[in-house]
């Protein structure tokens, strides 16, 4: 609650090279950003409050710590890393439902044009050569600002959203109530949300049904 | 007699620096990264160059190890470690090094061994050329610091 009076942004970079890091953290920091930053995914989905399973990778938990007081307004993270890569992050990232709204930026020192659309329809904002540039970073500041907005809109919705997700004995019940009121919601909120907010609050009804790995997900409320 | 001092180590600085762009070893990135320091990271270029011998060397001992070993195919490999100096060397404004490892890459990519035991050489050469003339610089700035730093006590 505290971070919200504060207007810096709070950036999280990935990337397993130690130069690419201290480039990266620069950049960042003279585009007046504070960064975070971490040498791998699952270092970065740890930071973020997603548990990661060393048994079963695939299965992500929200930690209690979702709701600390670090708010992240990007995530900008390199492609090519070992274990998990810049790729799977990103997926990850989108198919949780706490931090899905957090703008997603790749990087990479390959122009592999299938590597940068596959990036972008799993729903990454930018893909940025390396070596990154400081005008390349003038980019984010309107990703970033978009979820400061919809943050302080969006707040009760998001709440209501993370109690349900995480209430494993009530998952069927809660899945049939979730359509009808996300449709309520989502007509009340329509001037303000992006087609992206739109798109990932239709995906929550049907993925719900279809995705088995939800109902891992323990209390964190 | 101070102020002498300052300013003919200023213009050293900058002779070697006209130099090295004259040469092509580096290139205006430099300067970018040049301008990424300031007062709240004054030593990020010395740093950030310093980050950059140790990963470098790291890289070129093991394209070393792995093109000495005879049964050696791991072409992939080779060209990952090169993705990594041909990034690295452009962010820092290295530019003949990034050039003769963009070579160097082009022979792995053919799987050309004997081209990738040369292509090595020239990179090895060219990384050892910069690192002499940068440690040249950082002294050239460091006495510059000193001198002006007698100049004015703080």
């Amino acid at each position: 609650m505290v971070m919200e009076t504060e207007s810096q942004f709070h950036v999280l970079a990935v990337d397993d090279n130690r130069f690419d890091r201290k480039m990266i953290e620069r950049l960042l920091q003279k585009s007046s950003c504070q960064v975070t930053t971490v040498d791998s995914g699952s270092k970065a989905l740890e930071f973020l409050g997603l548990r990661v399973d060393d048994n079963d990778p695939n299965a992500l938990s929200t930690s209690p710590q979702i709701h600390q007081e670090v708010e992240i307004n990007l995530i900008i993270t390199d492609y090519c890393m070992p274990g998990m890569t810049g790729y799977d992050l990103l997926k990850k990232v989108k198919e949780s439902a706490a931090l899905r709204s957090i703008p997603v930026v790749i990087m990479s020192s390959e122009n592999v044009p299938a590597r940068i659309s596959r990036c972008l329809e799993e729903g990454a904002e930018e893909f940025f050569l390396k070596p990154v540039k400081l005008a390349d970073l003038t980019k984010l500041k309107p990703h970033m600002m978009k979820t400061k907005l919809k943050k302080e809109s969006e707040k009760p919705v998001a709440i209501e959203e993370e109690i349900v997700v995480s209430e494993k004995e009530e998952a069927s019940l809660v899945i049939e109530i979730l359509p009808l009121h996300q449709e309520l919601e989502s007509e009340q909120l329509e001037p303000m949300l992006s087609s992206n907010k739109r798109k990932a609050m239709e995906e929550v009804i049907s993925t719900d049904r279809s995705r088995p790995k939800y109902n891992d997900f323990t209390t964190s409320v | 007699m101070l102020g002498l001092g300052v300013e003919r180590l200023q213009a050293d600085i900058n002779r070697l620096l006209a130099s090295l762009f004259h040469q092509g070893v580096l290139d205006e990135q430099f300067l970018q990264l040049q301008q990424l320091q300031d007062e709240t990271s004054p030593n990020f270029v010395y740093d950030v160059i310093n980050i950059y011998f140790d990963e470098s060397e790291k890289l070129l001992r093991n394209l070393r190890l792995l093109l000495m070993d005879r049964e050696f195919s791991d072409y992939k490999k080779i060209g990952l470690h090169l993705n990594q100096l041909v990034g690295s060397s452009s962010s820092i404004g290295a530019r003949r090094v990034r050039n003769v490892c963009v070579a160097f890459r082009s022979a792995s990519e053919l799987r050309n061994r004997p081209g990738c035991l040369r292509g090595l050489e020239v990179v090895e050469h060219e990384y050892h050329y910069l690192k002499n003339m940068m440690h040249e610089l950082f002294q050239l700035e460091q006495q510059r610091l000193l001198a002006a730093g007698v100049r004015y006590p703080m």
